[in-house]
């Protein structure tokens, strides 16, 4: 496999909350679109009405336990990429939300001690080959749980239709 | 080792023997269902991908519902590709606006659903369908398009949790008071990754269309799917509807579940979910007489004849309070049908309820009865999310049809026992 990165480096923005769900993340009545563009000037609009205007290219968001649950809407994952989020580092996430991001080869890391060592504001870096995250600002860290074997192919690849095309392709 | 509904189903469909929790399984799809809000983005990603043929049009159903007839120009740009595409690929399993309905409900309803079956869509409240002892599970637009590709999506053969209801339910409480109830026990996460399968002699003495509002909401505690034996009642359901075979999968005695409830029935009241999540369950003794905008009786979870059927019974001879809206949806154009036969859709409209035609509408916040800021609404619907019917500055309160019906007629959230105790007392 190749080499994971170990230096995703942004700014956090950190929902305490559990159970941040995805008509939060991207209400319904955006739904009529699908453009990540579109999506992207209305993330985060139910929870967070300033996170728009505050949020740049390879910022991280860090939330609490069961993170996107609620509507399979991929548009949650499409919106928060496109507003610029790199990486979301959750206590915990609701599985349909998890399983889009990974196949969006979009990284979702489950970390449960994220929200004690960060607070919205502090630049964070994100070792993947460490498994660890780290909070430059006041030079704490923090373990994560592992992506399982399957879900790190995935995002490898980018994502699930290159993974299945690659898969095509070495079986023909 | 015993294997569960769900694991049998998910090796059949695997080509295995039997599946280990955790593990990842490639299993085949026997039904993808399609809609208007999550396939234009999986066709457009396929486009892009130079992948032009579904992997087998028989095995696909297309509805629009979420937001037909058409909200906006946008929405109608959305139906659109939908219609063009089923069109360009041949899918004949088509129902069109007249014919259309809410996918979770119209897909078991016209026979598409059989037990045993693996089915799919890009939609949280997928899980109804498992009902029919079928493995039903919500997925994303990239799932879907892999699905409509392959035919084939991987799982994680996730645990099971096993609830089993005993008893029969009191005058006056339904299946939603159920749900609410588990609901409130287990939290919004209590079943996350996981499958919820049911059992039990109050199972049996549930009906079909009661049995379908409590597996639709398996997504709100976070379940994969949820799923019901298919027993008598599901295969009557069925054979009325299908001449298709179908397998049969039952749980071995000695399948291993994560966790075991039982829920006394007998025990059960009308509850209300109060804002701002499914699991703020409440007994109805116990919840504020507060006063609502508006009602809502309609969605996937509760748009179905007998739905429509209790609330008629409270709302005739009756009014909608000064000061409350009421607005019904039919799940599905059948259901409207139904109702307009029986004489239903008089009574709504007598009471002062608008009725719509089928549509997911307000239930997320789309059209057909969105909430204002500060506004508050008793809705039969599945999720009371900040936001999740109109303003965030909103208030939605979940309860089933009879409270619904109750509440539009106070104006203030209503026992339906009282009102269904004077309707029982007229019809004898």
């Amino acid at each position: 496999m190749p080499e994971l990165p170990t230096n995703l480096k942004g700014f956090a923005h950190v929902y305490e909350r559990a159970h941040i769900n995805t008509d939060e993340i991207i209400p319904a009545r955006y739904l009529n679109v699908h453009e990540e563009a579109e999506l992207a000037r209305h993330a985060m609009e139910d929870i967070d009405t300033t996170f728009v205007k505050r949020v740049q290219p390879g910022d991280v968001v860090i939330a609490g336990d069961n993170f996107g649950c609620g509507s399979s809407r991929e548009h949650a994952v499409w919106a928060l990429r496109g507003a610029g989020i790199k990486v979301v580092v959750a206590k915990s996430y609701a599985r349909i939300f998890f399983r889009n991001a990974i196949n969006n080869g979009f990284l979702a890391i489950e970390c449960p001690e994220a929200m004690e060592i960060a607070k919205t504001g502090d630049e964070v870096v994100i070792d993947l080959a460490a498994g660890r995250l780290r909070n430059l600002t006041n030079g704490k860290e923090a373990g994560f749980v592992p992506l399982s074997d399957f879900a790190r192919e995935l995002i490898e690849d980018g994502g699930l239709l290159p993974h299945i095309q690659k898969k095509a392709k070495s079986a023909a | 080792m015993g294997m569960t509904i769900t694991e049998k189903i998910l090796a059949a469909h695997s080509g295995r023997d039997s599946v280990a929790n955790g593990e990842i399984v490639n299993a085949k799809i026997d039904l993808i269902v399609a809609h208007d809000v999550t396939t234009p983005p999986a066709v457009q990603m396929l486009k892009k991908l130079g992948i032009n043929k579904v992997f087998d049009p028989t095995k696909i159903l297309v509805t629009p519902d979420h937001f037909v007839p058409n909200k906006d120009i946008k929405s109608a740009e959305l139906a659109k590709q939908l219609r063009e595409w089923r069109e360009e690929q041949g899918i004949t399993r088509y129902y069109e606006i007249g014919n259309h309905g809410i996918c979770h409900a119209i897909a078991p309803e016209q026979g598409h659903v059989l037990p045993g079956m693996t089915v799919v869509c890009g939609d949280s409240h997928t899980t109804t369908m498992g009902a029919l002892g079928t493995f039903a599970s919500g997925i994303g637009s990239t799932d879907l398009a892999a699905a409509l590709a392959t035919g084939e999506l991987w799982f994680k053969v996730p645990e099971s949790m096993l609830f089993e209801l005993k008893g029969s339910l009191p005058f006056g409480v339904y299946s939603k008071d159920i749900i609410l109830y588990i609901i409130s026990k287990i939290g919004v996460d209590g079943a996350r990754y996981r499958a919820m399968e049911y059992c039990g002699d109050g199972l049996k003495n549930l009906t079909m269309e009661a049995r379908f509002t409590i597996t639709n909401m398996a997504i709100e505690a976070g379940g994969k799917s949820g799923i019901m034996p298919a027993d008598e009642v599901a295969e009557a359901y069925v054979k009325a509807r299908s001449s298709e075979s179908y397998t049969i999968y039952n749980s071995d005695d000695d399948a291993v579940y994560s966790e075991r409830f039982a829920i006394n029935l007998d025990e059960l009241e009308p509850i209300v979910a109060l804002p701002d999540l499914p699991s703020n369950g409440r007994f109805i003794g116990e919840v504020a007489r507060e006063k609502m905008d508006q009602v809502y009786i309609g969605s996937c979870t509760n748009g179905r004849i007998e739905d429509l059927r209790i609330a008629a019974q409270i709302f005739k001879g009756n009014k909608v309070a000064a000061g409350t809206r009421a607005i019904v949806v039919p799940a599905t154009t059948e259901i409207w049908k139904t109702a307009m036969r029986e004489g239903l859709l008089e009574i709504f409209a007598d009471a002062g309820c608008v009725v719509s035609t089928a549509t997911c509408g307000a239930c997320l916040g789309g059209f057909m009865g969105v909430l204002g800021a500060e506004e508050k609404c008793l809705s039969t619907t599945n999720r009371n999310f900040v936001g999740r019917m109109g303003s965030p500055k909103s208030k939605v309160y979940l309860a089933s049809p009879a409270t619904a019906a109750a509440t539009a007629i106070t104006g203030t959230i209503t026992d339906p026992r009282e009102f269904l105790k004077s309707a029982a007392a007229k019809a004898a």
